[in-house]
């Protein structure tokens, strides 16, 4: 098949996705029990007064006119308010993502770095106890709860390395005049450390046994045996044969996972009380703040939408032999 | 990503045609097989074998009541309290060993269901193909990308935050990668010598799937069924810790949760916060141990696969480069 077409026919299912991740996005909400009426706390409101609010927030209506409002509202960018606060979903969802992304993206960073590293290593030199340490730990952190693994680092890491555990910002910050820039980026880097290291740990533990097996895998085909005979060097042939080729599944499973690390970070951010899209969601659990969880996991869906698509589009163009 | 074919799948269906018999050895040898000579799958199951024992034995080996106070707030192990007490003067031993009990029966019973799905869902799209295929493996694909808290908020709203609801929950959120793994396999024993042989000396479809192509496709199924216990037990700590488990039971999740909620950090308590922690990462390692021996054993093409099929629900690979 053709390259446009391979594009194209990639791009209208994502696009055929995202219509259904936003269908069943208001289903799964409508389905809840009650509306955003009934859940109000307010205990001298009149019927009539809850009926006018109904009616004011478009409830009064079929869910199938519901539904086409909802479509309307989020082709302009409209997601709603929230009910807590009565801002627009689409302004309080932005500012958590910010923080959430940097801090994942740290942590990110660290897995692939050394993932890679200890998965090239530990394939060429097979069946040693370098290996076994390295398959052992990978396995280990690959079993391992988040949320734990948290624990355990405010728990026996932090105060001994003199992190912060807790927050995004230290609470003397700003008191002592207007800090600059550089210090401004100082505490928040801080502050992200700890919880970027558990997320990297816990894909560490991912990448780091994937990229194994991918190396097994190319470093057993014939061309790395020509190689070798030709009498290539150790370097050349682990990152010019065998790391080059093993990239495709690599690259593809990360492009994958970026996706759902937004959502996996929800307990990360609640153990280290980090202000991003996680901890926000929990706190709209324990509120009951459906307006603003929409909201969210309609973003979540979104990421893990993009990032196939990107992943489908990374796997297409790094191994010329894909033919659909 | 369905619809990409690769050289590597060619050789495998390929494979799968002729040289069947290594590929999928008998049903009876199956276990026999698996366990010669892959002493980490023998300790794996004899770690499970033992939880097990553990859990069905609970009563008799916890040395407190669960729900008494039986010792000061967060106090130190010694011979009466092996682990120590938790916030609410607990023996932390029993809450350990009853927690085994509902941590494993969540992560049996949600495996169970998502075998019964996954495995009913590819046997009948790989066995029939056409359009029923496709239209269920569109079906997958957008199972793959919800992510999995808008379902369980919406599950533990509705119907309650019941043990048997977060069962089902976990099931229908890893029913999709049994189900690409079971198709990929269906398709390949339907195109088989003696299955087509089967077929046109007049067996039914209902004959042809329950005496041929089920018994090929059990082993692989089981083995699935074993790393789903896995992501299950770990996923049930996962909504647990969210504060969307069931209240009323005490499962490792819930001990994590509990001590992360009681400051036990704060307190120095480790023997709260340490045990439930070791525990599941134990049983998800023994588990991951047991079923990636019995996949590899199965089928060595699978190798790279699983190890992606985890927390933050990553398409499988063998889904990737195996499907059509």
């Amino acid at each position: 098949m053709q390259r446009s077409d391979y594009i194209l026919k990639r791009t209208l299912f994502a696009l055929l996705t995202v219509f259904v991740a936003i269908t069943l996005n208001f289903v799964l909400f409508r389905a809840l029990p009650g509306d955003a009426v009934t859940g109000l706390k307010c205990h001298n409101c009149t019927i009539q007064f809850k009926n006018a609010l109904r009616k004011d927030l478009g409830l009064d209506k079929s869910k199938w006119q519901q539904y086409v409002i909802y479509l309307k509202d989020l082709a302009h960018g409209d997601m709603g308010t929230t009910f807590i606060s009565h801002r627009p979903v689409r302004g309080e969802l932005w500012d958590p993502i910010k923080k959430t992304v940097a801090m994942i993206g740290l942590g990110t960073v660290f897995s692939i770095v050394f993932g890679i590293f200890t998965g090239v290593i530990s394939a060429w030199r097979r069946g040693t106890v370098l290996d076994k340490v390295s398959v052992w730990t990978g396995l280990a952190f690959y079993s391992v709860p988040t949320q734990w693994l948290g624990l355990m680092i405010v728990y026996f890491v932090a105060d001994r390395i003199g992190l912060p555990h807790g927050g995004i910002q230290s609470p003397d910050y700003g008191i002592l005049g207007n800090p600059g820039t550089l210090d401004f980026l100082k505490d928040r880097i801080e502050h992200m450390i700890l919880p970027a290291l558990t997320l990297g740990l816990v894909l560490y533990g991912d990448y780091t046994l994937i990229v194994r097996s991918a190396m097994l895998e190319t470093l057993g085909e014939d061309y790395v045996l020509t190689a070798r005979a030709k009498g290539m060097s150790n370097w050349a042939i682990v990152w010019k044969h065998g790391f080059r080729n093993a990239m495709l599944p690599v690259v593809t499973l990360i492009a994958l996972s970026l996706g759902f690390i937004l959502g996996g970070a929800i307990t990360i951010e609640y153990v280290f009380d980090y202000p991003g899209i996680g901890l926000a969601i929990v706190d709209a659990i324990d509120k009951r703040d459906y307006a603003f969880l929409q909201g969210a996991f309609l973003a979540l869906t979104l990421s893990v939408i993009l990032f196939n698509f990107i992943a489908d589009l990374l796997y297409f163009k790094l191994d010329p032999r894909v033919t659909t | 990503m369905s619809d990409v074919t690769t050289p590597t799948a060619a050789v495998a269906d390929e494979a799968g045609l002729e040289g069947s018999a290594e590929l999928t050895p008998g049903r009876r040898g199956f276990i026999s097989t698996t366990l010669r000579g892959q002493p980490q799958a023998i300790a794996g199951l004899t770690v499970v074998v033992l939880f097990i024992l553990i859990a069905i034995f609970a009563p008799a080996i916890a040395t407190h009541s669960i729900h008494a106070k039986t010792g000061g707030i967060y106090e130190a192990p010694d011979g009466n309290h092996w682990l120590g007490t938790d916030d609410g003067g607990v023996d932390m031993f029993s809450l350990l060993v009853y927690g085994t009990r509902v941590s494993l029966e969540v992560g049996f019973a949600a495996a169970l269901v998502a075998m019964l799905i996954g495995g009913t869902v590819g046997i009948i799209s790989g066995f029939f193909g056409g359009w029923v295929d496709t239209l269920l493996m569109r079906i997958t694909d957008v199972f793959l990308v919800i992510p999995d808290l808008p379902l369980i908020i919406v599950v533990a709203a509705i119907f309650g935050r019941h043990l048997i609801n977060i069962i089902i929950i976990i099931g229908i959120i890893y029913w999709t990668s049994t189900a690409r793994l079971v198709r990929a396999q269906v398709k390949s024993v339907r195109e088989r010598v003696y299955v087509q042989r089967a077929r046109s000396i007049g067996a039914g479809n209902t004959r042809l799937v329950t005496k041929h192509v089920l018994p090929q496709v059990a082993p692989l199924l089981i083995a699935n069924t074993v790393l789903t216990i896995a992501l299950a037990v770990f996923l049930e700590t996962y909504i647990t810790f969210l504060g969307l488990g069931d209240p009323s039971t005490i499962s490792w999740g819930k001990l994590i949760e509990n001590s992360f909620l009681g400051n036990a950090v704060l307190n120095n308590a480790w023997w709260a916060v340490v045990p439930p922690g070791v525990a599941v990462t134990i049983v998800i390692l023994a588990c991951t141990m047991v079923g990636q021996s019995m996949e590899d054993a199965l089928n060595p093409r699978l190798r790279v696969g699983h190890l992606a099929v985890r927390r933050f629900r990553l398409r499988p690979l063998h889904g990737h480069l195996e499907s059509e």
